[in-house]
């Protein structure tokens, strides 16, 4: 683990609150997970608990550790254009499996698609670039509409 | 006699002291350099079906291009069936989709396979590509002596890095040197391992973990070839490596020099080489897919000629260049020819060909020369402690322990803090971010091509002779039993028969299992 101490100025500000759950894999076969280890890292100093599954996941495990870690967001990371077909099983999984729980996609999402995953029921779509205050704002703001939506 | 822009007439090096050409080669491996023969601009292509790879492929040599590189699909890479349960949503997305022999005879169809060199980046079933290549060439009335190119083949760093596994690191570095010993005896033209870097930086190491990770790595393959009773001085002049070019133009540099002056020394003093060609650290360079930004894309065009540059100043033997538009989409066929275009132009307008290691004797660039080794050096002796003076076992070490995966996320996770916090610049992204325009014409492949792919599986495994194909399973499970003899014999037997890639994977998985890795942020 790393020896960096945790980045301040990324904490949240609700001290009182119960912190956000966020399971971070990766689904299929895809084995680029700087990009997820990163966030990982970043929502952890953020003041987010992390369950990280990494590489190989499948809907149903997602689905599991979701539920036996009352998780309150799911982190897909897609880097091999497999977006498309891949999000909407997920999301529509989680559907399947009685779950409130917002799936945020983050890597290589063509600008054309962005908007079709969120027709799909994707709760955001983080672009490369991102810088970590947008990553946080984007889980954050995904979980606190969902739980108004409840 | 080459003359500068000018008229100006060069020598092929200068500067006293040590000379390109001499160990242990920290100016270049030849006294003459890119004078004698021009680094090959080797553009790395795959998508879609083997059909729509094929045409990429005659495109490229038809705008120039001296060799072929094959990407294959995610499925492809980790051996398994575009039919598999895995493979939906990515058949043919990230590279071509290779099944059976029967999609590699149409990936190569139509190109003399004695003509040209052929590097295949896959690693978990690279014996069987391999294999595949080696049918193709034999139907076509190439004999496998004649075949001339490159398997990446490198199996440690995808516990490291990149994640393309299948087997647990010991079976697969049996693979590995059976490949090494099957080349060594019948294939005297091709390079049966490319000891990468490439994944480790693009992971998110350092340029000197990339470096180090590599070359023990590299020292590693050397000690199972030779525990596997190869004579170092057989297969090591047939080993080559890949780094990545990323964008501090002088750490670059002095990592590639760095790189030539640590594997001859290494491979002389401490595994006894004496061929002047097993000393010789060559490699092919890829500039940073990584660095790449989405915002801006035509900024990389700029990004990549200065990494271009960095590895043809440091040595390079081969170079791809990336495309603008990566870190959007696949490339698309202009990005990919301006990606040609950009090393066309730094081999013939920018005079950087003309004279060997023309930065050697710069005291910066010296100096950070020999802190790459430095610091190389350092992570040397871990690994070597690790496996109790053997570098194999300290890299298997390493590996069981989460030593590299742990290195590797700290530095990338180290940088992002580093651009998020300001201190570093990427431009389009943190800063000057005004002009960003979507950019219009990405290439996108559709479903067709995973329909198109599954209806040519089943028709191969409609059409082969089910009884050959089973019996040659069960003589290549046979084999893997068998520890000591080489599996390469068996794999390509049954490739012959139309098994798929995903049944010899089944196959030989009976036997040597599959890793699964702990994960670990």
């Amino acid at each position: 683990m790393s020896d960096l101490p945790a980045d301040p100025s990324l904490l949240l500000d609700a001290e009182s609150e119960i912190p956000i759950r966020v399971v971070l894999a990766k689904l299929g076969l895809d084995g680029h997970d700087r990009g997820l280890k990163v966030v990982a890292r970043t929502l952890r100093d953020a003041g987010m608990e992390v369950i990280y599954l990494g590489l190989r996941q499948t809907t149903d495990s997602i689905v599991a550790a979701c539920e036996q870690e009352d998780a309150d967001a799911i982190g897909l990371s897609m880097h091999n254009a497999g977006h498309l077909t891949l999000a909407p099983r997920m999301v529509e999984a989680v559907a399947q499996a009685g779950l409130d729980v917002p799936v945020v996609i983050g890597g290589i999402v063509p600008a054309d698609d962005v908007a079709t995953l969120i027709d799909f029921g994707v709760a955001a779509v983080i672009g490369p670039g991102a810088s970590a205050q947008e990553v946080v704002s984007a889980v954050s703001a995904a979980v606190d509409r969902q739980t108004a939506a409840q | 006699m080459v003359e500068s822009m000018s008229g100006i007439p060069l020598d092929p090096f200068y500067g006293d002291g040590l000379q390109p050409g001499e160990y242990p080669y920290t100016r270049g491996l030849h006294p003459t350099g890119y004078r004698s023969k021009l680094w090959t601009m080797r553009m790395f292509a795959g998508f879609g079906t083997a059909t729509d790879t094929n045409a990429r492929f005659h495109a490229l040599l038809r705008a120039g291009g001296t060799g072929l590189s094959t990407a294959f699909d995610m499925p492809t890479l980790m051996g398994r069936d575009s039919d598999h349960e895995w493979a939906i949503g990515e058949v043919g997305r990230a590279g071509v989709a290779v099944d059976t022999l029967a999609d590699m005879e149409d990936l190569f169809a139509g190109i003399e396979l004695d003509k040209v060199t052929t590097s295949m980046t896959i690693n978990g079933p690279a014996a069987i590509s391999m294999a595949m290549y080696v049918a193709v060439a034999e139907k076509s009335g190439v004999g496998r002596a004649d075949l001339g190119g490159t398997i990446q083949n490198d199996i440690l760093k995808e516990y490291q890095a990149q994640k393309e596994y299948i087997f647990p690191p010991r079976p697969s570095v049996r693979l590995v040197t059976d490949l090494i010993r099957f080349t060594t005896a019948e294939m005297p033209r091709w390079h049966p391992v490319s000891i990468s870097g490439y994944h480790i930086r693009e992971a998110g190491s350092t340029a000197a973990q990339e470096l180090a990770f590599t070359l023990a790595n590299g020292f590693a393959y050397v000690e199972a070839a030779v525990a596997a009773g190869l004579n170092v001085d057989d297969f090591a002049p047939r080993l080559s490596f890949f780094f990545n070019a990323h964008s501090d133009f002088f750490e670059e540099i002095g990592k590639y020099r760095a790189a030539r002056r640590i594997w001859a020394t290494w491979m002389k003093d401490r595994y006894g080489a004496t061929n002047p060609k097993s000393l010789m650290c060559r490699f092919h360079t890829q500039t940073a897919g990584v660095s790449l930004t989405a915002q801006q894309p035509e900024n990389n065009i700029a990004r990549v000629a200065v990494q271009a540059l960095s590895a043809v100043l440091g040595g390079t033997q081969s170079l791809h260049t990336d495309s603008y538009d990566e870190a959007l989409a696949l490339p698309s066929e202009k990005a990919a020819r301006i990606a040609l275009r950009t090393q066309q132009i730094v081999a013939h307008e920018t005079g950087a060909a003309s004279v060997v290691d023309p930065l050697g004797g710069a005291p910066f660039v010296e100096w950070i020369t020999d802190e790459m080794e430095r610091q190389a050096d350092e992570i040397f002796d871990h690994i070597d402690q690790l496996g109790n003076g053997s570098m194999l076992e300290g890299v298997y070490a390493g590996i069981e322990d989460g030593y590299f995966v742990g290195e590797i996320a700290d530095a990338a996770y180290r940088f992002e803090r580093e651009v998020n916090a300001g201190r570093r610049i990427i431009v389009g992204v943190n800063e000057f971010t005004e002009g960003d325009e979507d950019e219009a014409n990405l290439l996108s492949i559709g479903h067709e091509t995973e329909e198109l792919q599954l209806k040519r599986l089943e028709k191969v495994r409609g059409d082969r002779d089910d009884d050959a194909v089973r019996g040659a399973l069960a003589a290549l499970v046979e084999t893997a039993e068998q520890p000591d003899v080489n599996l390469m014999p068996p794999i390509i037997d049954a490739v012959r028969t139309y098994a798929t890639e995903g049944e010899i994977v089944a196959a030989l998985e009976t036997v040597f299992g599959t890793y699964v890795e702990n994960a670990v942020v």
